[in-house]
């Protein structure tokens, strides 16, 4: 499924004003942001991305965080790892940015409603598989059972830390949180996010997964995956390269015989399994 | 009796999923429930692998003792297996091991079972066979803790 743009001219950035800015971990922020033209911000798909383009700076694809059911505002999860988003962690409420989109393909949640959910979220991975958890909650009864599965470097680091102890509250779903090491301090689960796969108790005939997060990760869950019998077609990832124009036309993220940011970022794996071996790609 | 019921529990576990009952008993003379307070040392980095444990129910914590505060790289939770060093030479525990909430645990005699297995070939190959693949999947989780992909630069 995809939306296209709400402008006309795709490649013409508005302009929006961040109206709140929450410190996440050390290195990540989730910015809110409304349109200066008063208009709805965006309505988008959950796994849907954005250009935000920081004046003077430049431009970076940022997947959508937020609320698919709140439009009127927009919602971007940056880690600051780059020049730009270096730039944006400097941002405070006030302060103006561009932004193109939504563009690219969005987590199947249609397709998979009669059967259980399995979210795998590695990192940052979460960011875009937050808007498809806000989706599934809000639409609770048209899917079994729904596992929320989070992997992070250290407790420090965990994403919504918050909103996944709510998760973990919630009796009608299932949510477990790792991180790769710990000071004895921690009281949860140490260990890899692959680990959980196999506790996540799902059905592997009627489940639809969604995996985000680093590609090795990504590669290690699917691994997983398949071997709880989940097969390659029932497998969602979300696959992020160098996205320029969001249009197609520049093959800056070409992946093989796709663009990621207009056939992607969300790709089944029986679609790209051959490819993502080819080091070249 | 005691040993009798241990038979039942052993061969409920996942960890001996389908070993023959006969083995099952021979095990079972070798081990004994046991049972960790919140916070209570299992064992420390370097001490003898005379024991290892099938946890029943609980939290275990690996921790890796350092010049700072210790680093908890592995937690063990139920049905999981503690200590496979009892049957790598030269049978030496590798981290430290705390139960982060009360543990209830089956305790194998290393010393025991190593004689049982030496001693029958076929018990022997039986429990490398269920031990080889916690040893080989624990690896692939320590490649991938290693490979740190979640660390700066990531994009994760």
């Amino acid at each position: 499924m995809s939306i296209a743009p709400s402008r006309s001219d795709p490649m013409v950035p508005r302009r929006f004003r961040i109206v709140e800015k929450i410190h996440e971990t050390a290195d990540t922020y989730t910015f809110t942001l409304v349109p200066v033209d008063g208009e709805t911000a965006c309505r988008f798909a959950p796994g849907q991305f954005n250009m935000l383009y920081l004046f003077g700076y430049g431009e970076v694809p940022i997947s959508i965080s937020g609320d698919p059911a709140a439009p009127e505002r927009l919602v971007h999860t940056v880690r600051a790892m780059g020049s730009v988003t270096h730039a944006f962690a400097t941002l405070e409420a006030g302060d103006m940015v561009g932004v193109r989109g939504p563009f690219g393909s969005a987590w199947p949640l249609a397709a998979a409603e009669g059967g259980d959910v399995l979210i795998v979220a590695g990192g940052l991975g979460l960011a875009p598989l937050r808007s498809a958890i806000y989706r599934l909650l809000a639409e609770r009864d048209r899917y079994r059972r729904i596992a929320i599965l989070h992997g992070a470097r250290s407790p420090e680091t965990i994403l919504f830390a918050e909103e996944l102890r709510q998760w973990r509250r919630n009796l009608d779903i299932a949510c477990e949180v790792t991180v790769d090491y710990a000071g004895t301090d921690w009281h949860g689960r140490v260990g890899v996010i692959t680990q959980l796969v196999a506790l996540a108790g799902f059905d592997p005939q009627r489940v639809t997964t969604f995996v985000c997060g680093p590609e090795i990760m990504m590669r290690f869950s699917v691994e997983a995956l398949k071997k709880q019998g989940v097969a390659d077609e029932r497998i969602h990832v979300s696959m992020e390269r160098s996205m320029k124009c969001a249009l197609g036309h520049c093959g800056h993220c070409q992946f093989g015989p796709a663009f990621l940011c207009k056939d992607g970022p969300v790709l089944s794996y029986d679609r790209i399994r051959n490819l993502v071996g080819i080091a070249e790609l | 009796m005691e040993t009798h019921k241990l038979e039942d529990v052993i061969a409920a576990a996942p960890f001996f999923r389908g070993l023959d009952p006969a083995f099952c008993a021979t095990i079972a003379g070798c081990g004994k429930h046991v049972r960790f307070e919140k916070g209570q040392t299992v064992y420390r980095q370097g001490d003898p692998a005379d024991t290892f444990y099938v946890v029943q129910h609980g939290h275990v914590a690996l921790e890796l003792p350092g010049a700072g505060r210790p680093l908890v790289h592995q937690t063990l939770h139920d049905n999981d297996i503690l200590n496979a060093a009892w049957v790598v030479p030269p049978y030496r525990c590798h981290s430290n091991a705390r139960a982060v909430d009360t543990t209830v645990a089956i305790a194998f005699d290393a010393a025991c079972l190593r004689g049982k297995c030496d001693a029958d070939h076929d018990l022997g190959y039986e429990l490398m066979k269920r031990f080889v693949p916690i040893v080989v999947e624990r690896l692939n989780r320590a490649r991938l803790q290693a490979l740190d992909v979640y660390g700066p630069g990531s994009a994760g």
